[in-house]
């Protein structure tokens, strides 16, 4: 009887190391294959050239990248903003049933796919603009930024101590300006890092762009007409039967994870200093 | 700054006469308020936007679309079904595969790793969690897709193709490398809110049966046991994830418009076929249909994500942050 609950414990805790190391293995693989498919292609051609016609070799993807950059700082400078304050509040003055609300819907939000934004992206600018644009794609990205930014601000709000807020209502601050003057300022390497970490992940978002700010082979800056992203590049180069444009499918690829996942592990240890610090 | 500064001066002369500073606080409160009302203005747009994109189909195809099994625009015909199948199939085969691995790294990073391993696997999963849609798409596309064709689906026929369920050709993309894709893809999701969900629940649990002598495999299962509303609201937020997931599943399920009979079959999922033919769809019935399931996608997923939010909620007491996990 002990003999096999032993053997039983023993298999049981045998199989959550192997589910942990199972688990991990993906990664390890796909960073493997980004690296040895992508890294080769990796030049200051990449960053600086356009695409190049079919058939003919080289070229880089500067004006996807440059997009990416364009559409997703538009879709941050609008998201941040809002859902910075919408942050303050639910840390602040969030005790009631409104606040609760807000909390509940902020996280159902966050679970709407993607492509479903992408419609509604497309319903809201695209059509009553009559044409695709990267203004339609800043949109739907702004909308997939939100959650994430308005749940971790306000954890980062609440860490900050009860004690600073007594200290400058008791000097006499208004409660707005203990927030805003004592409070904010003590969060906010928190705040930028939880902000950014958002835009992060919005930068890699595909689905939502492919019909907002649809893709644009040429150099284009104007916020009403389609332009390139890196995400949608990668998914044209990937799908055509080309073998140069799908090892510059995978140089992309690294390049945006390199984009993502460096910004998000930097902001993350920097989030831990501020947290223990 | 300075606009504030000379508010601010305002505000402490104020200390003499309460009311104006009393004034600036409510327009503060009333602002931020307003940006946290925000939210449900998105989410009613969203929801504004796909009824009146699918009032068209909705009028002249109505709500049988969904389990109509042909998919033809050519001839104006409209049945979800085989996308729905589609659905339904890569995302529960997620499910199968990464629930039982999830919940097993869980238990492993609350209960039995070592504070640096621990970490290593919590950071390898927030990793994993922030790697694009297109680069598992593009990974299973090039990497995955040869290994099956090559190595399992072979294998998998050979040895099991009297079940339909793994029964024709080995095409390498299809059901089976979507689910596969998508299982990596919503593991994070389970592990994460998994580990937090266990460590929510009481320690008093675990001492007590360790005390009466159960093996510490014993005691996680009560522990376990404690956090299975939580656990199952993990899976279908996971679920939900699966089932919106539109990028790494076009690359990797072979866009066809018939019904998969078999794993190995290709196939396309409600979400794929939006990404697919929404620049294509040159009629406005071809787009109001795509727009439906775009509707019917968006329903299911705030009724799941509603549920498992309260799932875990009640497990934890609001205290987890599953936006960021999600």
């Amino acid at each position: 009887m002990m003999r096999t609950r032993r053997l039983w414990n023993h298999a049981v805790l045998t199989a959550c190391y192997a589910a942990a190391g199972i688990v991990v293995l993906p990664l390890v693989l796909i960073v493997g294959h980004l690296l040895g498919k992508g890294a080769a292609g990796l030049s200051l051609e990449f960053f600086t050239h356009m695409p190049k016609p079919v058939g003919e070799l080289g070229g880089g993807m500067a004006n996807a990248i440059v997009g990416t950059l364009i559409i997703v700082g538009i879709a941050g400078a609008v998201a941040i903003p809002i859902g910075v304050a919408a942050g303050v509040y639910l840390a602040e003055y969030g005790r009631g049933k409104f606040a609760a609300l807000v909390r509940y819907t902020t996280d159902v939000l966050s679970g709407i796919p993607s492509i479903v934004v992408g419609v509604a992206a497309y319903g809201l600018v695209v059509v009553p603009m009559g044409r695709f644009s990267a203004l339609a794609g800043s949109v739907a990205l702004a909308i997939l930024m939100l959650p994430t930014i308005i749940r971790s601000t306000e954890e980062m709000v609440r860490l900050v101590p009860r004690s600073y807020r007594e200290a400058a209502l008791a000097l006499g601050a208004p409660r707005w300006k203990t927030v805003q003057q004592v409070v904010l300022p003590a969060a906010r390497a928190g705040i930028v890092t939880a902000s950014m970490l958002a835009v992060a992940r919005a930068a890699g978002e595909t689905a939502p762009l492919l019909f907002t700010a649809l893709g644009n082979r040429f150099w284009s800056l104007s916020l009403d007409e389609p332009m390139a992203t890196l995400p949608v590049f990668i998914y044209d180069y990937a799908r055509a039967p080309y073998d140069d444009w799908n090892a510059q499918a995978w140089t992309g690829a690294l390049v945006l994870v390199l984009l993502v996942t460096i910004i998000s592990a930097l902001l993350r240890l920097t989030v831990r200093r501020v947290r223990t610090g | 700054m300075t606009p504030e500064r000379s508010v601010g001066t305002a505000g402490a002369m104020s200390g003499l006469r309460p009311r104006p500073a009393f004034r600036v606080d409510d327009v503060y409160r009333g602002l931020l308020m307003a940006a946290a009302g925000v939210v449900f203005l998105i989410v009613f747009l969203i929801a504004f936007e796909s009824f009146m994109g699918a009032r068209l189909s909705m009028k002249t195809i109505g709500w049988s679309f969904l389990w109509s099994g042909e998919w033809d625009p050519v001839a104006d015909h409209y049945g979800a079904l085989p996308y729905v199948i589609g659905t339904l199939s890569t995302s529960f085969l997620a499910l199968l595969l990464a629930v039982p691995l999830g919940v097993g790294s869980a238990v492993y990073l609350a209960e039995l790793a070592s504070r640096r391993l621990g970490a290593v696997v919590s950071f390898v999963m927030e990793l994993l969690a922030a790697i694009p849609s297109i680069v598992f798409g593009i990974w299973g596309f090039f990497v995955l897709a040869p290994v099956l064709r090559t190595t399992v689906e072979p294998w998998l026929i050979e040895h099991f193709g009297f079940i339909p369920l793994f029964s024709g050709a080995p095409f390498g993309i299809g059901i089976l490398n979507a689910g596969i894709i998508l299982a990596i893809m919503i593991v994070p999701t389970i592990v994460s809110i998994s580990r937090e969900v266990l460590l929510a629940t009481p320690k008093s649990l675990r001492e007590a049966s360790l005390a009466l002598g159960a093996t510490q495999a014993e005691s996680i299962g009560v522990a376990l046991d404690a956090a299975k509303p939580g656990i199952l609201g993990a899976a279908i937020l996971a679920l939900g994830r699966a089932l919106g997931e539109t990028m790494a599943v076009t690359m990797v399920i072979g866009n066809t418009n018939r019904i998969p009979t078999s794993l190995l079959d290709p196939g396309a999922t409600m979400a794929s076929v939006i990404a697919n033919e929404f620049t294509e769809a040159t009629s406005p019935i071809y787009l109001s249909a795509l727009i439906q399931i775009a509707l019917v996608l968006f329903l299911v997923t705030i009724v799941m994500n509603g549920l498992a939010r309260l799932l875990v909620y009640w497990v934890t007491g609001g205290r987890s942050d599953t936006a960021g996990a999600a």
